[in-house]
């Protein structure tokens, strides 16, 4: 079975977000980059599909120069090979799509696993997207995966709010990954030496002449609104629980 | 030219989501034109009362089969030959799980731009869309407008206000045609969450626990404060992974994220990751023994103290007030 992973790198989650001058993006200076986070379960579940059907995982990104090195981690987790489309900017998921569309048509595929979103742009949308233009089904923000013996068929458990969905689809597909579907493996020291030998292969963005106009425009980024002032209480369990109760009642007036 | 907004959202058994009738209320606000809601499955025609409160001109139920089972590919190619015979200049979906899943496959086959998890729309002069969205998990907001001629969205829960506008909905009784290669991956089971649990991203009061409260059946003390409250219960990541709390109580950037009216995190450090799931509740209130803890600094109303001293005491306070008013 071949599975390519779509990875993205992003900023780590601690990152302290600074918005730029030009309110167009954020300052860059000083971030740490990782693979996203839905992402590793992503390639996890990819190699535990491996370990059990034998087969190929594929990573695929799409990033500037900076990519390489989530993608080496990725190779380190022990995927197989990688595919970078180098894009010095970033782009929205419709892009994003189209462009991996086409590499992941050149590769070919079984299965395609995302993550269930990037936690940079917070989009959800380049899975489900990628699948509507290929053609392919799918399920999302799946918590669980299962592929029955001969290959033939996927089930999948869905987190909902208030509820878990259970959906069978056919190969091949295009799955995103939840926390919850499987505990992402650490690299191990000697698959991060054999994973700065594997092949990682190159595609100019330029190269696959999309040409397409955005769908979607920023008009400006802004920080959240402050936060006012707390009031805090001290002292006294019984009298800070009956102040704050108080305070609830009488001034917010929630309770 | 196109107008008017199509507003596609699931039921189940004639019941809606709280988001539906806040979607609705958007829709018609944007003032571009007639709503039109479209929804599917068993008992979907039980909806139409509830559609029609919220100012729903028009509506289109689907309630035979196979639209009774969830479908992504299957309900992604009707909706696209059903748009036509709207022509809406906009779509809304709520930016659930269901409509994660659905909208983004929706807007490639209409080749319409896709702005997901929305906090508020409004219109510009020219009655085009702006949109504010979070990005970087609520570190940021992103103002952004929609370029192609059909605009879609998705709205986050519990941040619009419903605002009733009875009308009367007419119904739109319009079939699609269902394709060969359509409905490839069907739900074949739901299985609810235990009745009796409040769902964190709908809930007007949240209370939620962290590694603070020590020990698994100490989420007791949480359970008795939001009874009182008619509150739903979360949870710090660590304590859901820890198996102290189903993973459905996780609340943060990685788990859910919820606006409610009132959280409360008790025995919550307040870490960054944490605070990405909450940063749209309109009261924060912290009860932490550190009065160091960064929850503090996002909190409105915050008691330095021991959890468990303080939450007992809380709670029959609030039961006082409650049974007074
Ligand atoms: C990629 C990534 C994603 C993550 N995503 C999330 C996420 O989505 N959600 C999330 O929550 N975390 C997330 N985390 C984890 C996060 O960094 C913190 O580790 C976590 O939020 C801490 O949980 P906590 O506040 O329950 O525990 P702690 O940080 O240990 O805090 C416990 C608090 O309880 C207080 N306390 C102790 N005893 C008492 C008492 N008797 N009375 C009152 N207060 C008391 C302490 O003072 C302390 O402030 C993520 C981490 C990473 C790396
Ligand atoms: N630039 C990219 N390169 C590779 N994969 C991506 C890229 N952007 C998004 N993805 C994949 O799509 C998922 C959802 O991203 P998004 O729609 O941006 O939230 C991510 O978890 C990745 O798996």
């Amino acid at each position: 079975m071949k599975v390519l992973v779509l990875m993205k790198q992003v900023p780590d989650t601690e990152t302290r977000i600074k918005i730029r001058p030009d309110a167009q993006g954020i300052v860059e200076d000083g971030i740490k980059w990782v693979i996203n986070p839905y992402d590793e379960f992503a390639i996890e579940e990819a190699l535990r599909i491996r370990e059990k059907f034998s087969g190929e995982v594929v990573i695929v990104s799409l990033g500037p120069k900076r990519v390489e090195e989530a993608v080496r981690q990725s190779l380190a987790m022990g995927a197989d090979r990688a595919v970078i489309v180098e894009s010095e900017q970033m782009l929205e998921p419709y892009l994003v799509v189209q462009a991996l569309a086409k590499v992941v048509q050149d590769e070919g595929y079984d299965l395609i696993l995302t993550g269930k979103q990037a936690v940079d742009d917070d989009s959800a949308q380049v899975g489900p997207m990628l699948a509507a233009r290929l053609e392919l089904p799918q399920a999302s923000i799946v918590i669980k995966l299962d592929i029955d013996e001969g290959a033939k068929k996927l089930r999948v458990e869905r987190e909902l709010e208030g509820a878990t969905e259970v959906v069978e689809l056919p190969f091949p597909a295009v799955i995103t990954a939840q926390r919850g579907l499987n505990e992402p493996r650490y690299p191990t020291l000697p698959n991060i030496m054999k994973a700065k030998k594997k092949e990682v292969k190159r595609i100019p963005l330029a190269s696959l002449n999309l040409n397409l106009p955005p769908r979607v425009r920023l008009i400006q980024l802004t920080p959240p609104p402050e936060r006012p002032e707390p009031t805090v209480l001290t002292g006294d369990s019984a009298e800070t629980a009956k102040k704050l109760a108080e305070l609830l009642h009488e001034q917010a007036k929630v309770i | 030219m196109s107008n008017g907004v199509l507003v596609i959202f699931d039921q189940n058994q004639g019941q809606v989501r709280h988001v539906v009738p806040e979607i609705l209320t958007v829709a018609r606000e944007l003032g571009v034109g007639a709503v039109t809601a479209l929804t599917f499955g068993v008992r979907a025609s039980e909806t139409l009362e509830t559609l029609g409160e919220y100012g729903a001109a028009q509506a289109v139920i689907w309630e035979h089969e196979p639209f009774t089972r969830y479908s992504s590919d299957g309900f992604a190619d009707a909706i696209v030959e059903l748009v036509p015979q709207v022509d809406p200049s906009v779509i809304l979906f709520p930016a659930s799980a269901w409509g994660k899943d659905l909208s983004p496959r929706v807007a490639e086959l209409l080749g319409a731009g896709l702005v997901t998890d929305c906090l508020s729309l409004r219109t510009d002069a020219n009655q085009r869309v702006i949109a504010t969205r979070p990005i970087y998990a609520g570190k940021a907001l992103a103002e952004v407008a929609v370029e192609t001629p059909i605009q879609m969205f998705s709205m986050r829960p519990n941040i619009n206000k419903a605002i009733s506008h009875p009308v009367k909905p007419q119904v739109l009784d319009w079939t699609p045609s269902i394709g060969e290669n359509s409905f490839r991956s069907v739900v074949v089971e739901v299985r609810q969450a235990e009745s009796g649990t409040k769902e964190v991203t709908e809930a007007d009061i949240v209370v939620s626990g962290g590694r603070g409260l020590k020990a698994p059946e100490n989420f007791a003390l949480l359970d008795q404060l939001a009874e009182v409250l008619g509150a739903a219960v979360g949870s710090s990541r660590p304590v859901a992974d820890d198996g102290w709390v189903p993973h459905s109580y996780h609340i943060g950037q990685t788990g859910k994220v919820v606006s409610p009216t009132v959280y409360f995190a008790i025995g919550i450090s307040g870490a960054i990751q944490h605070l990405a799931g909450i940063s749209g509740s309109k009261y924060i209130v912290a009860i932490n023994s550190d009065p160091e803890a960064p929850i503090f600094k996002v909190a409105n109303y915050g008691v330095v103290g021991d959890l468990f001293q303080v939450v007992p005491a809380l709670t029959e306070e609030i039961r006082k007030i409650k049974a007074n008013s």
